[in-house]
């Protein structure tokens, strides 16, 4: 059994709702993303999502876009994110990570030789944004090959067939995407995803988790009611780029965001 | 001339792509999950319509009273002798409304998204033709129209950003990555995925997610259907040789594509050498590039190790892209066609030396075209023909001359 389908059955058991924070790699800076992740864990993060700098990152807004150029003035590769990855995985051995990125630095690495590097650094699933299922074939036999889990994104605009597609393709979890737009918008309709994950739920018995638009407490705790998993990017990435001046101080202030959206979270399953 | 587009159609796409728009390994369709049911959508639309008599009808009828088509095949014999090899014609594209081949695909694109009930589109521009074009169709159609244009482009660009405004439509800054045409096809796939339900998104070349790569050929391979019947017309022959101009690669795939069962005819296609290759300013994927994904499909790409995309340098603004049309990597590894490069000086004098023999004044893209039509001429003799797409007209282009030659207008 994978990270990512272990961690789903232990928050099933204790009917708790996985929390996924999502931070661009090397953004404002190589040495800051480590020491994140280990703060966003302990702040009450099940699993971590780690965005792969990209030079055009076209299904993404300007929050995430200015983190891709942030860290591309470090020329943060994709070999130097699961260096990354490697590090965080020395002291932490059970929270799952998946990478989320676009395919092009991927496709020049090779899919075979950059599945083989991520599961030794410790990857557990790999999201790219760019491939829908249609052109993954290649790259999801060298991912499964080497136990890394496939996951693959539903949007509102998903016709029944395209869920069928997806669920044959996906592992770990689906990822479905709130709304038509680009991360960072908001345009979040909690009514409307929820009538979405049904439909899904007749396709597949994946968990469902469900990004973009969520920006507080509030969104994280009715997205949670819905969803099996919710992910959070642009409202921690944006904190980011407030605080490129003083680093030292991201960890600790992406931190207490993640800790109040737990709490909110989990409140939300009690009631 | 009598045009039959629906046969044509019909016969040249038995082949490529395949249904999910592969030429061989390139092309596909590359984009995020929100997109590819508004895709399907499209190539739904687009399959039916291009079999449509009555859509047909109506293209070919814009083709010629709006655009004013078919555009002349000319000899330049003046040209010819000052080179003194090949006789060379030119396929006269820069005489269509609004003075580029872009014209023909919008009008098509158009037509398609009022078939789709689209009342609004978009488009991505570089050096602001396409835009204009789209612009410009938008107007006769009575459509809402934006134009993603790099911040680094409007400022080079304030003629054609100001045309694009008299039209009506809004032209939308991006200060994003190098603030140019890729950051602009960004932004459009952006501004796309957000108002899909009341969009279409015009792109102006024959690259983008399947269909764009197969619908703008087949909205341009009217040029070249035309080319082909004008040359038997006025030498009883087919060509030597064709030469265009390749960017995203949109005119030259509208000359090469009706010509491509024509074995005994040499297809050059010509990308920007900027300072040169070795310089590395330049904008030559095929030539210089490795295969990627960008931009909803996979194709040769300017890029680095890591796979982030390259900026580009090009003195022609509608050549200066990081990638390339996939049908283009396709005829570069099958050998069907032949790809080389030209600098910006050589495309310079190519420039001058065109306007002071003929009396046209080139667009900077199609002088590369020009440039390495002179190259080729030299070597053949007085017998052969070489076919040169003459994609746009010049007079964009004065500002940046004058300002290379220091001098102020």
């Amino acid at each position: 059994m994978s990270r990512i389908q272990l961690r789903f059955r232990e928050l099933g058991e204790q009917r708790r709702k996985a929390l996924i924070p999502y931070v661009t790699a090397g953004d404002p800076q190589p040495d800051v993303t480590v020491p994140l992740l280990h703060a966003l864990v302990a702040a009450g993060a099940d699993l971590v999502e780690i965005g792969v700098p990209f030079s055009d990152p076209m299904a993404d807004g300007p929050v995430i876009q200015a983190a891709c150029e942030r860290a591309l003035v470090h020329h943060v590769s994709l070999h130097d994110v699961l260096d990354m990855v490697r590090e965080f995985r020395n002291s932490d051995k059970d929270t799952p990570v998946i990478l989320m990125g676009y395919l092009n630095p991927i496709e020049v690495w090779g899919y075979e030789d950059f599945a083989e590097v991520a599961a030794a650094a410790g990857v557990d699933g790999v999201l790219t944004v760019d491939m829908p299922p249609e052109e993954a074939d290649d790259l999801v036999r060298a991912l499964q090959a080497h136990s890394l889990d496939t996951i693959f994104l539903l949007s509102p605009t998903s016709s029944e067939e395209r869920m069928h597609l997806v669920s044959q393709s996906a592992s770990g979890f689906i990822y479905y995407v709130s709304f038509k737009g680009v991360t960072g918008a908001n345009r979040l309709d909690v009514g409307a995803v929820a009538d979405k994950l049904d439909v899904i739920r007749g396709f597949t018995d994946l968990p469902l988790g469900v990004g973009f638009g969520i920006r507080d407490p509030e969104s994280a705790a009715e997205v949670a009611r819905v969803a099996d998993a919710v992910v959070v990017g642009s409202a921690l990435v944006g904190k980011v780029a407030g605080l490129v001046d003083s680093p030292e101080l991201i960890p600790a202030e992406l931190a207490a965001t993640v800790a109040a959206m737990r709490t909110a979270i989990d409140a939300q399953a009690v009631t | 001339m009598e045009q039959r587009p629906a046969a044509e159609a019909a016969k040249l796409n038995d082949t490529l792509p395949d249904e999910r728009g592969h030429f061989g390994p390139y092309g596909g369709q590359f984009v995020a999950e929100t997109l590819m049911r508004p895709l399907d959508e499209l190539n739904a639309a687009f399959s039916q319509y291009i079999k449509d008599p009555e859509f047909l009808a109506e293209f070919d009828s814009d083709l010629r009273h709006y655009v004013g088509r078919p555009s002349p095949l000319y000899y330049a014999e003046r040209l010819s002798d000052a080179i003194g090899g090949a006789r060379i014609y030119l396929k006269r594209e820069d005489l269509n409304h609004t003075g580029a081949h872009k014209i023909n695909n919008t009008v098509g694109q158009a037509l398609l998204a009022r078939r789709m009930g689209k009342r609004r589109v978009i488009a991505e521009t570089g050096a602001g033709q396409h835009g204009v074009a789209s612009a410009t169709v938008a107007a006769r159609f009575g459509m809402e129209c934006v134009v993603y244009m790099g911040a680094e482009d409007i400022r080079r660009q304030a003629i054609n950003v100001y045309r694009m405004r008299l039209l009506g439509a809004e032209v939308v800054p991006v200060e994003s990555g190098s603030r140019t045409l890729k950051d602009a096809l960004n932004e459009a796939l952006r501004d796309w995925v957000t108002n899909v339900d009341n969009t279409f998104y015009i792109i102006g070349t024959v690259a983008g997610p399947h269909p764009y790569p197969v619908m703008v050929r087949e909205f341009q391979a009217v040029i070249g259907r035309e080319a082909r019947a004008q040359v038997l017309e006025q030498t009883g022959r087919l060509p030597d040789a064709l030469v265009a101009c390749v960017g995203g690669g949109s005119n030259a795939i509208g000359l090469f594509y009706p010509f491509l069962d024509d074995q005994d005819v040499t297809i050059y296609g010509i990308e920007a050498g900027g300072d040169g290759l070795d310089t590395g300013r330049h904008a030559a994927p095929l030539c210089a590039g490795k295969s990627g994904v960008l931009h909803g499909n996979r194709t040769y790409l300017m890029e680095d190790s890591d796979g982030q995309i390259i900026e580009t340098h090009s003195i022609s603004a509608g050549l200066d892209y990081p990638g390339v049309g996939p049908e283009h990597a396709w005829l570069k590894d099958s050998g069907r066609a032949r790809y080389d490069t030209v600098t910006d000086t050589e495309a310079l004098a190519a420039f001058h030396q065109l306007t002071r023999t003929e009396g046209i004044m080139p667009a900077l893209e199609s002088s590369h075209a020009l440039a390495y039509t002179a190259r080729l001429a030299a070597g053949m003799d007085r017998d052969s023909i070489i076919v040169v797409n003459l994609s746009g007209r010049g007079d964009k282009d004065i500002h940046t001359v004058a300002d290379l030659e220091g001098i102020r207008v």
